[in-house]
């Protein structure tokens, strides 16, 4: 199923808030994970779990470590899901 | 042969998560009051398993811990960190150099919610949604990373599993930390969260649980004649220990000395109890010699006292075997009787409990029985908490554990 940006930006950012806390209104595109949201590497592997199942796509492991920021992550989202 | 010299290790700060209270003054205070902890549980599983009811922490740790960290800590953690904030900030947040601070906390079963919720994950959802917390929530030495990380202690973090014995081995291994010089100041204790049918369904399988369904307050009945088992519980208790040299420089309130410590094991069988207590009797001799206590200075002693046919009598008899006639002015308190068997938080909060009784003079009451064993040859505290000596005293802790695991913890008034 395909989403937009903005759909995807809106869930990433409930997942990042139930995960690391930061608000919702703070999961900007050009945010990083590890710098600017408190998103360690395990709690990564639970947002991007997350991401999976609320986008109905698959990130390999091995394409978690490019998804450095939160625009990395909802392009790779968007272009996955479709 | 002259005794070692050792440099002397005092309590500095106390904290408690438990059955009857989410701190040390509102714990305390039940206990005094002789309340018990012990409900009967209203899980969706509670009905299939033979026993109904234990003592569950009386504060919910969501109400105090914040919920992004919560997530990623085993029930076990939350508590141990709960008690440990409590225990440092009673104790002033001692300034320290981290590569002179330690930590132990102990644990008898580690986090077997976790491990048992993340199992079920696994069977329901398959491996992708088992969480990447998993191991670092189930692991047993998860507790004492969770507060070594919180204080960033360097002197090493450590977790003595030792059964329903743990607690107690935790605040000995962090005596012998500072004794050896290895730290100043150690951040002990000890916890467990094992309310969950698996753990209760085993125990109950042992025979080892009260089954008094109808009446969960009185289950918990140590020394009574129709005890029939322990009763489970749950919580945390944390203490600071430093050198006295360390805590008297920076003007630090002291509760007590933790004068000495002995332990034993029993050789003897992997769950029951020796039944003349010998290896328990020789816990508490060797923690006397080691410090300089004698059986005259005791004037109390919180015993392990689990509510078991053949457990307390055991340990009455070896109570006896090492205090001899002087047994006889020794204050016994049971306080499982109000708070449940936390397992490997039991030493650690039953340590707090004696700290607080040589601090405040006062051993707190056994509560539940109703027709005293004649077998247990002890002066048992009933009901009421009753008035300890003034001058110099001293106060035994014990803890054994499944495994044959004795220990014995003595303490001293300052």
């Amino acid at each position: 199923m395909a989403h937009s940006v903005d759909e995807v930006l809106a869930g990433l950012a409930e997942i990042v808030e139930e995960v690391a806390g930061i608000p919702a209104s703070s999961v900007l595109m050009d945010k990083s994970f590890t710098d600017d949201l408190d998103v360690d590497s395990l709690s990564m592997v639970e947002v991007v779990v997350a991401a999976e199942e609320k986008f109905g796509c698959k990130i390999p492991d091995d394409d978690v470590k490019n998804l450095v920021t939160v625009g990395d992550a909802v392009n790779y989202i968007v272009k996955a899901a479709q | 042969m002259s005794a070692p010299t050792h440099r002397k290790v005092v309590v500095t700060g106390l904290g408690a998560f438990t059955p009857l209270g989410g701190d040390v003054a509102t714990t305390w205070a039940a206990l005094l009051a002789g309340k018990s902890g012990v409900r009967t549980l209203t899980h969706d599983w509670t009905e299939t398993i033979p026993v109904h009811f234990a003592a569950e922490a009386a504060v919910d740790p969501a109400e105090v811990m914040d919920r992004v960290e919560a997530r990623k800590l085993d029930r076990a953690e939350q508590f141990a960190l709960i008690a440990a904030r409590e225990a440092w900030k009673d104790a002033g947040a001692p300034e320290i150099h981290t590569e002179r601070l330690g930590v132990v906390i102990a644990s008898g079963i580690g986090g077997i919610l976790s491990l048992l919720g993340s199992y079920d994950v696994y069977l329901e959802k398959g491996a992708r949604r088992v969480s990447p917390h998993t191991v670092p929530m189930l692991m047993p030495n998860g507790p004492a990373a969770a507060v070594g990380l919180e204080l960033k202690a360097q002197a090493g973090v450590h977790t003595p599993v030792s059964a329903c014995a743990s607690g107690s081995e935790g605040l000995g291994y962090a005596m012998e930390m500072i004794r050896s010089g290895r730290a100043d100041v150690v951040v002990a204790g000890g916890t467990e969260a094992g309310v969950h049918p698996l753990p209760m369904a085993g125990f109950a399988a042992m025979m080892a649980l009260s089954t008094r369904n109808d009446a969960p307050e009185k289950a918990s009945r140590p020394y009574d004649k129709e005890r029939d088992g322990f009763v489970l519980g749950e919580g945390a208790g944390v203490v600071v220990l430093e050198s006295e040299e360390f805590a008297k420089a920076r003007g630090a309130r002291i509760y007590a000395e933790l004068a000495g410590q002995g332990i034993t094991s029993d050789g003897y069988h992997i769950a029951a109890p020796d039944p003349e207590g010998r290896g328990a009797a020789r816990a508490m001799k060797l923690a006397l010699a080691d410090g300089g206590v004698t059986a005259s200075e005791v004037v109390h002693l919180n015993a392990h006292a689990t509510s078991t046919p053949a457990g307390d009598i055991a340990e009455s008899l070896a109570i006896r075997g090492a205090l001899g006639v002087d047994t006889d002015h020794v204050a016994v308190s049971a306080t499982k009787s109000m708070t449940g068997h936390l397992l490997g938080g039991a030493g650690a909060i039953e340590s707090v409990f004696t700290i607080l009784a040589l601090h405040h003079r006062m051993a707190p009451p056994t509560i539940n029985i109703e027709n005293f064993d004649e077998e247990i040859t002890l002066n048992v505290v009933r009901d009421n908490p009753r008035p300890l000596p003034e001058g110099s005293i001293a106060a035994l802790n014990n803890s054994f554990g499944f495994g044959g695991h004795n220990v014995a913890l003595v303490f001293r008034s300052v």
